[in-house]
């Protein structure tokens, strides 16, 4: 009886087994052997290429920043590129005065990127919509007006020429496959904490926030405290790639650092799916791409090839492509994904 | 055994010999070089705040046109790449990247920009690939003992500023001096280039300095400001549409300073005429090319050469704009280099080659300016002259002033 | 004491710039709730159709008018084609397609065009006025954004379709309950504000001359004047702008590092946004849970 009866309730979905392996261990599988492509690619590809796909992973990282901001919390910025900007002439500033070594600039480069994120977030907390948008865009202004203004520290219009680091020699791999490793784990790393946070009780406060913040608040979140340190987390993540950007790149300057570069990377970030982590590495793919495509497709106005493209990805895919399609691919493979209780 | 080792080695010399003679009589080439063709790489701001030296590329890629179709030169034709980067140095430093790795171009050509240059020019010494003839008139391009690959052509902002400020000392002693710039490398050359010209005098020469960025709409606020120092020099060191925003604003607040004019924004057709002919009258610059607005060069065979081309090869630019002559002045340098390569098309045989222009006339450069290099000097020009405004055209007046750069 | 007044002047002349085009970004954001960040390349193309109609050979007044029909047809247009796919969609979705927009008007005139620069007619003869502290044409251009300001004033207040506008702006649910049809409302909002822009525009070229990166920067500070005045009031547009105009004008006088302008200007106008965050004549908008 006991037996027939219980026959008829289905194994949970969770611990059920394909091919003798759980849902969750196959997504294992398969996040390692993408991180597995990743690894090979250096070795693959030519030269250029290698550098193409490493700024593509360093575009992905602020975007990542971005999409905590913006995406989870629903703070809009326009002002990216000048957190951008800041981490790459920390990372250079203590290069080339100080003779600090090039991994050793990151933590320092996100440090004070936080800071700052930090303190912008604070006066921020008073706006929303457009205000915002106008607080954010006199960060992304303002910048290259300062990094030129303050040319003892940051060498003014001539910017700060480095010296790109040299892999070490036993691996026997070369400079442009060397720094494509550091980034890519760098990106990992990002990927991992940018999970753990959206995940978890950070994460879900930020989401409250954004999608109600009366109720949030009337349930006990200290929405400024988290607007804030939304704020400080996604600048710590554009900072990093900055300063990232500025050992890969080998030169900054306040001309690197424009309003465009700083609306780019709202686009990659829409394009891609502002609210979604892998939307981050779709973004900088469009970001480092799209242009040249556009180029090679018209080299009389590639721009509007650029933005018509800009309109067609948000027609068919207005959540961006994972937060499109993510979705749907979930509903297709219904049976892989773990059953939510609630 | 012996006699098939001397047949073999007797082939082989042979083989080794017919090969060599081979390469000889067909050239010597580098990447990008062949038989048939010379591929050559370029970077330009076609979009961005930048986006109206553009047609500088533009220019080029219609001259080179029309050489391939006048038979190339020594029979090979010419592939220019020219790439966007819309003023953005990691773009250039990216597409410099694609041109020498993926298009693997003989040399990058005319590449526009400061930050932009300043950006790539480790890389291609590193790699020594020459960074030819670039197209910006900063001083730095002329040092070939720490980057032998990288030439500028124009003469820089700061000699231009030097020839000003010694024509102030000499002829205006006492003068008050207010100087408007772009707040970039272009405009703080023309400000460094002067104090250094005034020398000791500079602090006191120099009363009032504003500048202005591109995304700024107009510059009015700044004029006038300059004018409340009590200034009676002003020295503009602007791109054309503010250069025409001071011209026209200057006149109608009723100021009448000594007014210098940067050669970037001297052009009758774009500037003198969108101010306003009467407003700019007095007005005093350098040049070192023909403006092709200018009526006194309407009737000479260069200008004539030059609107043929322009009409035929390059129908969608501006003909009023100088800086098609400047570009096509570029164009016309770069084969006079080529030509003298011959069949020796190594990267190393390019940069000698550029290195060895004795006074070589070209059509739209004034007359009594010429190009000269050597081993040591790489600033093909040095030499400028002064010119005033009078309602219609520029009057050159004075010699043509020869300056080193510093 | 002359200076001074001078950069007022000034101030207010380039205030008026930006006050035309904070103005078309008002009536964008009234009837549709967008920012419109294509609004200054949608303004510098309509001035470029009008550039090509004066050299054609038209009268001026005559291309003024058939820009402004042209620019009112294309803005609805632009509201129906490349709009209304995004109007249900996320609010940064509509955000993107502007910016594409923008770029897109950027790069199909300085193809169509050149990045030269140009002179544009103006209507009104260049005079100095009061001691050259302003020109005849400053004044016009002052005055043309005034009437302006009235004439939409007037529309919202006292017209039925003005009405049905603000209705269709602020309930779209209720509105088409009531039988107004909202999606031909808000393409009417997106029509007015392209011709305002086309007036902007053409007012403004003779100023600034004309060239495809014209509006850049006056994009820029039209936006902040919007914002500053409120992005819900035409007049606080326009008092916005000017108030930009002046400030950033004696900024730049009596600062000591006048290269850091534009960001002493920017500090100033966030600083009075932090008193007011709806800006000066903006409604608060109050919710409810």
């Amino acid at each position: 009886m006991e037996k027939s009866v219980s026959a008829l309730v289905p194994e949970p979905l969770a611990a059920q087994r394909y091919g003798g392996l759980t849902s969750s261990a196959w997504r294992s599988i398969g996040v390692a052997a993408m991180i597995a492509v990743a690894i090979a690619l250096p070795f693959l590809v030519g030269k250029y290429r290698v550098f193409e796909l490493t700024l593509v992973m360093i575009y992905a990282i602020a975007v990542l920043g971005l999409n905590i901001l913006t995406g989870y919390n629903g703070q809009i910025s326009l002002g990216h590129g000048g957190f951008f900007a800041a981490g790459a002439y920390t990372a250079a500033i203590l290069m080339h005065r100080y003779g600090v070594p090039y991994w050793a600039t990151l933590p320092p480069a996100g440090l004070i990127c936080f800071v700052l994120g930090v303190l912008f977030g604070l006066p921020a907390l008073r706006f929303e919509g457009p205000y915002l948008a106008l607080v954010t865009l006199a960060m992304a202004l303002a910048t290259p007006q300062l990094l030129k203004y303050f040319d003892t520290w940051t060498g003014g219009q001539q910017g700060i020429n480095l010296v790109k680091p040299t892999p070490p020699s036993v691996l026997g791999i070369n400079q442009d496959q060397w720094l494509y490793l550091i980034v890519l784990l760098a990106l990992l790393i990002a990927i991992r904490v940018a999970a753990n946070m959206l995940n978890g009780r950070t994460g879900r406060a930020w989401v409250a926030i954004r999608d109600h913040p009366i109720a949030a608040a009337a349930m006990g979140i200290d929405t400024a405290r988290y607007k804030t340190l939304a704020f400080g987390t996604s600048t710590l993540f554009t900072g990093v790639a900055g300063a990232l950007s500025a050992i890969v790149i080998g030169y900054v300057s306040p001309e690197s650092y424009s309003l465009f570069l700083s609306v780019s990377f709202l686009v990659g970030s829409a394009i891609g799916g502002i609210a979604t982590i892998g939307g981050a590495i779709v973004g900088g793919f469009f970001i480092q791409f799209v242009p040249n495509f556009a180029n090679d497709i018209s080299d009389a106005a590639p721009w509007a090839i650029y933005g018509l493209a800009m309109l067609l990805c948000t027609y068919a895919m207005p959540h961006g492509a994972v937060g499109t399609l993510g979705p749907l691919f979930i509903r297709l493979t219904r049976r892989l994904w773990p059953q939510r209780t609630t | 055994m012996t006699m098939k080792r001397i047949s073999v080695t007797g082939l082989s010399a042979a083989g080794l010999a017919f090969a060599t003679a081979l390469a000889f009589a067909a050239g010597q080439y580098g990447p990008g070089a062949g038989d048939t063709e010379i591929k050559i790489g370029n970077t330009m701001p076609y979009s961005g705040p930048a986006s109206a030296y553009g047609i500088i590329g533009k220019t080029e890629a219609a001259y080179f046109a029309m050489i391939n179709e006048q038979g190339g030169i020594n029979g090979r034709r010419i592939n220019f790449i020219s790439r966007d980067d819309s003023y953005s140095p990691p773009k250039t430093v990216e597409q410099v990247r694609q041109l020498v790795e993926q298009d693997q171009v003989l040399f990058l050509f005319s590449t526009l920009g400061t930050p932009t240059n300043v950006a790539i020019h480790s890389y291609l010494n590193d790699n020594k690939v020459p960074q030819l003839l670039v197209a910006t008139g900063a001083d730095q391009w002329n040092d070939p003992k720490r980057f032998p690959w990288t030439m500028g052509l124009i003469p820089s902002y700061g000699v231009e500023a030097h020839i000003y400020a010694h024509y102030i000392l000499k002829n205006l002693p006492n003068a008050k001096i207010a100087v408007l710039y772009q707040n970039d490398d272009f405009g703080k050359d023309y400000l460094n280039g002067l104090r250094d010209g005034l020398g000791d005098k500079a602090a006191k020469m120099i009363v009032a300095t504003q500048s202005y960025e591109t995304t700024d709409p107009t510059v009015d606020s700044q004029v006038a400001s300059l004018q409340a120092s009590g200034a009676d020099v002003l020295v503009t060191a602007a791109i054309p549409k503010f250069a025409a925003q001071t011209i026209r604003k200057v006149y109608d607040i009723g100021w009448k300073p000594t007014h210098f004019l940067s050669s970037v924004s001297n052009s009758v057709g774009t500037v003198m005429k969108t101010a306003g002919f009467e407003k700019g009258t007095g007005i005093i610059s350098a040049a070192f090319a023909k403006d092709p607005t200018d009526p006194q060069w309407a009737d000479t065979p260069e200008y004539k050469e030059w609107l043929a081309f322009m009409k035929k090869y390059n129908a969608s630019a501006n003909l009023g704009d100088v800086q098609g002559a400047i570009g096509y002045t570029y164009a016309q340098t770069l084969i006079v280099v080529l030509k003298a390569c011959g069949d020796n098309l190594t990267r190393e045989n390019v940069m000698k080659q550029a290195a060895s222009l004795h006074d070589v006339a070209m059509p739209m450069l004034l007359p009594g300016i010429t190009l000269s290099t050597s081993a040591t000097d790489f600033a093909p020009i040095k030499q400028m002259q002064l010119e005033t405004f009078d309602g219609t055209t520029w009057k050159l007046f004075g010699d043509v002033i020869s300056a080193s750069g510093s | 004491m002359h200076e001074f007044l001078q950069q007022v002047f000034s101030g207010l002349a380039a205030g008026a710039i930006y006050a035309s085009v904070a103005l078309a970004l008002v009536m964008i954001y009234r009837s549709t709730d967008l920012v419109n960040f294509a609004q200054g390349e949608m303004a510098m193309f309509s001035t470029y159709i009008a550039w090509t109609l004066v050299n054609a050979g038209l009268p001026f007044w005559a291309a003024f008018a058939l820009t402004l029909v042209a620019s009112f047809i294309g803005g609805m247009l632009i509201e129906r084609v490349v709009i209304r796919p995004v109007e249900n969609a996320p609010v940064l979705a509509a955000v993107i397609v502007t910016i594409g927009l923008l770029l897109i008007f950027n790069s199909l005139a300085g193809w169509l065009y050149s990045y030269t620069v140009q002179d544009f007619p103006s209507p009104f003869p260049d005079r100095p006025l009061l001691h050259s502290l302003l020109t005849t044409r400053d004044l016009g251009v002052i005055a043309v954004t005034l009437i302006m300001l009235v004439l939409l004033f007037l529309f919202f207040r006292f017209t039925s379709t003005g009405l049905a506008m603000r209705a269709a702006a602020q309930n779209p649910a209720s509105a088409r309950l009531c039988g107004i049809p909202v999606g031909r409302m808000l393409a009417i909002g997106w029509g007015l504000a392209a011709a305002i822009g086309a007036t902007a525009g053409i007012m403004v070229a003779p100023v600034l001359f004309l060239d495809p990166n014209m509006m850049g920067g006056v994009l820029l500070y039209a936006f902040a004047g919007a914002l500053l005045g409120g992005i819900t009031s035409p007049v606080g547009a326009v008092v916005g702008g000017l108030i930009v105009g002046v400030t950033e004008n004696l900024v730049g006088t009596y600062l000591i590092a006048s290269q850091l302008k534009l960001t002493v200007a920017l500090a100033l106008i966030i600083l009075v946004l932090v008193f007011r965050p709806n800006g000066l004549f903006g409604t608060a908008i109050v919710r409810r849970v």
